[in-house]
C-alpha cells in the first residue's frame, strides 16, 4: 500500500498492469537485446509508457472530444445515452473533421516550415552569408531556375540562386496565382483540383485557414472541412516538402544510387560516435564534415578513440544516408535503443520526432544531448543553437564535445548489438529515371508486359501500438513477392533496410517477374527515395510515368500504405497523396471512427471526389491484399491483363 | 470477496469507465466494432456530477441480493423484486434522508460523507432508465464476469474505481 502527499492511497494490488514481452514489442533482434538491457537496468522506454497509458481514452481514439473553445471540452457519447452535442451544438461530425483538419495542418506547418529553413540557407549561401554551404548540383539549380522563369542567361550561379530563393519563399506567404510545384502534376488532375476548388494557395496561407476555419463558429459543415484539409495536404506535397526536397538537392546534391550499413550494430565500440536525429539535414550535413575534421580526428586520437562514427536517426539520418552513405543507427523507436547501448557520445537533435525523454534518459548514461533548433528545446539538453552564418564551426563544436565526451563512456556499461545490415540507397527520382536510361518508358514497358505488376509507396513512422518494424517490413515483402516494386521513404525505408530489403540481392525475395526486371537493373525492389519531405519525389515520378501514358496519377496501377504511421505529418502526408490520386493504406487507426460521415468519406466517398481513398487495416498482409487488388482494378481499366 | 470501490477525489469526470462499460458488455468487445452495434450496448457504471461539491461520482449498483440500502429505506423507496434479481428506486417515495447512502459498500467509509449529497439515488434514478423488470435482462454491473478485472476499473487513468477486498480499504 503506497500513501500519497496528498494523504491518498494507492494499493499495489489495483490498477491495470500489463506485461508485455520482449519479443512482442520489436521484430528486430538488436532492439530486443536493447530492450532487454533496458529492462536488466530499470531503464524506461516508450513501450513501457505505452503500457501505462493502457487502456486509452476512447473519446481520444474515436476523435469525438473537442478543446477548441473555453466552454469547453466537450465530448460526444458514442453510444447515444448521454451528449450528442458540444455546447456551441457541434455534432460527432463535426468535431471529428475539425480534429482531423487541425492534424493535417499541424503536420504541413512542419514540412513547410522545414522547407522556409532550407531555403533561408539557400538565401544566405546566394548572399555570401552562409560561407559553409555551396551550390553542389548546378545543373537542378539551373532547372529550378527555368521552371520558375527566372532567367540565368550571363548571370552567376549566385545571382541566380539568390532571385530563386526569393522566389521560393514568396511560396509561403502567396497571397495570389498558384503554387509553382503544382504544374508538375498531370494537367488533368490539375483541372480537377481547381474545380473542387483545393488547387492549394499559399503555403501558409492554407494553414492558418485551418487555424481559422476550427476557432469555434466557423467552418462547421464536415464536407467543407474536409476539402479545406485535402488543398492543405496539397500545399505540403506539392508546396512545403517539394521546395524543402529541392532546395536541399541543390545545396547538399541530389542523391545518387550508394552503399551503406543500418542499424543498431553501426554503433562503433572504438570510435566516437555521434548521432544525428531529426529531420533537418542543413546541420547534419555540416556534422558529416566535421566528423572528418583532421583537428578533431587528431584530438579524438588523443582521447583514445580510433575515429569519429557519424550516426543517423529518422529522417535526418536518411537525409545524409542518401547523400554520403552516413550509416543509420535505426528508426523512431530505436531513439531510446540507441542511447541504451550506452555508447553514444552525442545525440544532436533538430527539429521532430524527437522523444522528450531522451533527457531523462541521456541522465543515466554518459550521453551528451544537444539541442540544436531555435525551435526546439527539450529537457536536460546542453544548448548549441545552429546559424546558417556560422554553421560548420557550430559543427565542429558540437563534434569536439562528443570527442571530448569519449574518455567519459563507462565500459561496463556498454552493449552494442552485432546486429548490422547492408543496403543500397539513393534513389532519387533523377536517379531512378538514369537507371532506367533516361526515361521511365523501360519501367512503362515492365508494367504493361506485367513483369511489374504495379507500384507499391510505402511510407511512415512506428507507432508502438505496432509490433516495432512489423508493419513496415511483412507488408512490402508480401508486396514485392507480388511482383509489386516498392518505394519507400521515411522510417519505412529504415526499417526495410535493416530487414535486408534494400539490397539487390533481396530480388531473390520477389516474384518472377519483378526478380527479372531488378536483376537487369542491378536495382533492390525496394528502392529508397529518402526522407519524409521526398515523398515529394514519390509524386514527381508517379507524374512522369502518368505524363508518359497520358493519364491521369488516379488511374495508375499503384497504391500508398502507412502501416505504422504516428505523427501529424503523416496525416498530412496521406491528405495530399490521396488527393493526388493514389489509393492509401493506413495501419494505425485514425481518430475519425466516432463520425460515421467522415469515416465512410475517407474511405469510400472520396473515390468520387479525387478518385482514391484510404482504407485502414492493421494486418499488413491483409493491408497488401487491398493494395493488390486496386493495382489489378487499375490494369484493367487501362486494359492491361 | 472483491468487489469494485469507488474513491470520488480521484474521480476527473472524463466518462473513460462508461465507455469501457458499455464496450465490456457489447457483443464485438472492441470499441471501434461497439460503436456501430444495434442495439447499443449498455453501460452499468454512470458518472454523476456533484455540482454542490465540485466533484463527480462514478456510480454502479451491483444490485446486491441482500441490498443494505433496501433494509435500510425507512420508506421503502429503495425496494427489491421478489426473487432479489433488481434494486429499484421510485423518488416519489424518497424522503431525501441518505440513510441508504451511508451503508453501500462500494464506497470507501471517508466518502460515506459526501453520499450525503443525494448522488445515490439519482444513480437509482438512472438505472431505473435502463434495467429492465425482467430479471433475465441483466442489465446490471456483474463485475465484468471473465474478466479479471472489471473494464471500468482497466479504464480509469487516476484509480478513482478500484477492485479490492472491501476490507483492505
Amino acid at each position: 500500500m503506497k500513501v500519497f502527499a496528498d494523504g491518498s492511497i494507492f494499493m499495489l494490488n489495483v490498477g491495470y498492469e500489463m506485461k508485455t514481452e520482449i519479443y512482442e514489442k520489436s521484430i528486430d533482434l538488436a532492439s530486443q537485446k536493447m530492450l532487454q538491457k533496458a529492462e536488466e537496468e530499470g531503464i524506461e522506454t516508450a513501450w513501457d509508457r505505452y503500457e501505462k497509458q493502457l487502456p486509452q481514452c476512447s473519446f481520444g481514439q474515436l476523435g469525438v472530444c473537442c478543446r477548441n473553445c473555453n466552454m469547453g471540452p466537450c465530448r460526444i457519447d458514442p453510444f447515444g445515452e448521454g451528449a450528442q452535442k458540444g455546447i456551441c451544438g457541434a455534432t460527432a461530425d463535426i468535431i471529428v473533421a475539425r480534429n482531423f483538419l487541425r492534424m493535417i495542418a499541424a503536420g504541413a506547418a512542419a514540412h513547410s516550415d522545414h522547407a522556409r529553413d532550407a531555403v533561408l540557407t539557400f538565401k544566405k549561401m546566394s548572399e555570401g552569408e552562409a560561407g559553409s554551404y555551396r551550390i553542389k548540383d548546378e545543373a537542378k539549380l539551373l532547372s529550378l531556375a527555368s521552371e520558375y522563369g527566372i532567367p540565368s542567361e550571363g548571370k552567376s550561379l549566385e545571382e541566380v540562386a539568390g532571385k530563386l530563393a526569393d522566389t521560393l519563399l514568396q511560396e509561403f506567404g502567396k497571397q495570389d496565382g498558384h503554387l509553382q510545384c503544382t504544374r508538375r502534376v498531370p494537367e488533368s488532375r490539375l483541372k480537377l483540383w481547381a474545380e473542387l476548388g483545393i488547387e492549394p494557395r499559399g503555403i501558409d496561407r492554407e494553414i492558418v485557414e485551418c487555424m481559422h476555419r476550427t476557432h469555434i463558429g466557423v467552418d462547421n459543415d464536415a464536407v467543407h472541412i474536409l476539402l479545406q484539409g485535402l488543398r492543405t495536404g496539397l500545399s505540403d506535397g506539392w508546396g512545403g516538402s517539394m521546395i524543402a526536397t529541392d532546395v536541399q538537392d541543390v545545396l547538399f546534391g541530389t542523391p545518387q544510387p550508394r552503399r551503406s550499413t543500418v542499424n543498431l550494430g553501426v554503433l562503433s565500440s572504438d570510435k566516437v560516435n555521434v548521432i544525428v536525429h531529426g529531420h533537418e539535414p542543413i546541420l547534419s550535413e555540416m556534422i558529416v564534415e566535421a566528423a572528418e575534421d583532421p583537428e578533431l580526428l587528431k584530438l579524438a586520437e588523443e582521447k583514445g578513440a580510433s575515429g569519429i562514427n557519424v550516426a543517423g536517426i529518422c529522417c535526418t539520418g536518411n537525409e545524409t544516408l542518401m547523400r554520403h552513405g552516413t550509416p543509420i543507427a535505426g528508426t523512431f523507436l530505436q531513439q531510446e535503443l540507441a542511447v541504451i547501448t550506452g555508447a553514444v557520445e552525442a545525440m544532436v537533435v533538430d527539429v521532430q520526432c524527437v522523444m522528450p525523454s531522451l533527457g531523462e534518459l541521456t541522465g543515466c548514461y554518459h550521453t551528451k544531448f544537444i539541442s540544436t533548433s531555435p525551435k526546439a528545446d527539450f529537457p536536460n539538453t546542453v544548448r548549441m543553437e545552429f546559424h546558417e552564418n556560422r554553421a560548420y564551426e557550430t559543427a565542429k563544436e558540437i563534434v569536439k564535445i562528443a570527442v571530448e565526451n569519449f574518455p567519459n563512456r563507462v565500459p561496463e556499461k556498454v552493449t552494442i548489438p552485432e546486429e548490422k545490415q547492408e543496403c543500397m540507397v539513393g534513389f532519387s527520382a533523377e536517379a531512378i529515371l538514369s537507371a532506367l536510361g533516361g526515361s521511365p518508358d523501360p519501367l512503362i514497358e515492365a508494367i504493361k508486359g506485367g513483369a511489374v505488376r504495379g507500384i507499391g509507396a510505402v511510407v511512415g513512422c512506428n507507432n508502438v501500438k505496432i509490433k516495432h518494424n512489423y508493419g513496415h517490413v511483412n507488408l512490402v515483402k508480401e508486396l514485392i513477392k507480388n511482383n509489386v516494386l516498392v518505394v519507400t521513404t521515411g522510417c519505412n525505408a529504415i526499417a526495410c533496410a535493416e530487414a535486408g530489403l534494400l539490397l539487390p540481392e533481396a530480388s531473390e525475395m520477389a516474384g518472377d517477374g519483378l526478380k527479372a526486371v531488378c536483376k537487369a537493373l542491378g536495382i533492390p525492389p525496394v528502392l529508397h527515395m529518402g526522407s519524409c519531405v521526398d515523398i515529394s519525389r514519390i509524386l514527381v515520378l508517379a507524374s512522369a510515368i502518368a505524363n508518359r501514358l497520358g493519364v491521369d496519377i488516379s488511374d495508375l496501377p499503384a497504391a500508398g500504405a502507412a502501416p505504422e504511421w504516428m505523427s501529424e505529418k503523416a496525416v498530412s502526408i496521406g491528405a495530399y497523396v490521396v488527393s493526388s490520386g493514389v489509393f492509401t493504406v493506413l495501419g494505425t487507426i485514425p481518430a475519425v471512427l466516432g463520425s460515421q460521415a467522415v469515416t465512410s468519406l475517407l474511405t469510400g466517398g472520396l473515390n468520387g471526389v479525387v478518385g482514391a481513398s484510404f482504407a485502414v487495416e492493421p494486418d499488413p498482409l491483409k493491408a497488401a491484399d487491398l493494395m493488390l487488388e486496386h493495382i489489378d482494378e487499375k490494369r484493367k481499366a487501362l486494359g492491361l491483363n | 470477496m472483491k468487489d469494485l470501490m469507488i474513491r470520488p477525489e480521484r474521480c476527473m469526470g472524463c466518462r473513460s469507465c462508461e465507455t469501457a462499460c458499455a464496450v465490456a458488455h457489447s457483443e464485438s468487445k472492441s470499441l471501434f466494432s461497439a460503436i456501430g452495434e444495434k442495439p447499443a450496448p449498455k453501460k452499468r457504471i454512470n458518472l454523476e456530477p456533484v455540482p454542490d461539491l465540485g466533484v463527480s461520482l462514478p456510480i454502479t449498483c451491483r444490485h446486491c441480493k441482500e441490498a443494505p440500502c433496501v433494509s435500510v429505506c425507512p420508506t421503502k423507496a429503495i425496494y427489491q423484486d421478489e426473487n432479489a434479481s433488481m434494486v429499484s428506486y421510485d423518488p416519489n417515495r424518497c424522503v431525501d434522508c441518505w440513510i441508504c447512502s451511508t451503508v453501500c459498500s462500494r464506497f470507501t467509509p471517508l466518502y460515506h460523507m459526501i453520499l450525503v449529497m443525494g448522488c445515490w439515488t439519482s444513480s437509482m434514478n438512472h438505472n431505473r432508465k435502463v434495467i429492465s423488470r425482467q430479471a433475465e435482462a441483466g442489465i446490471k454491473c456483474d463485475l465484468c464476469e471473465g474478466r479479471d478485472m472489471p473494464a471500468c476499473v482497466e479504464a480509469c487513468p487516476t484509480h478513482a474505481l478500484i477492485f479490492t477486498e472491501a476490507n483492505e480499504v
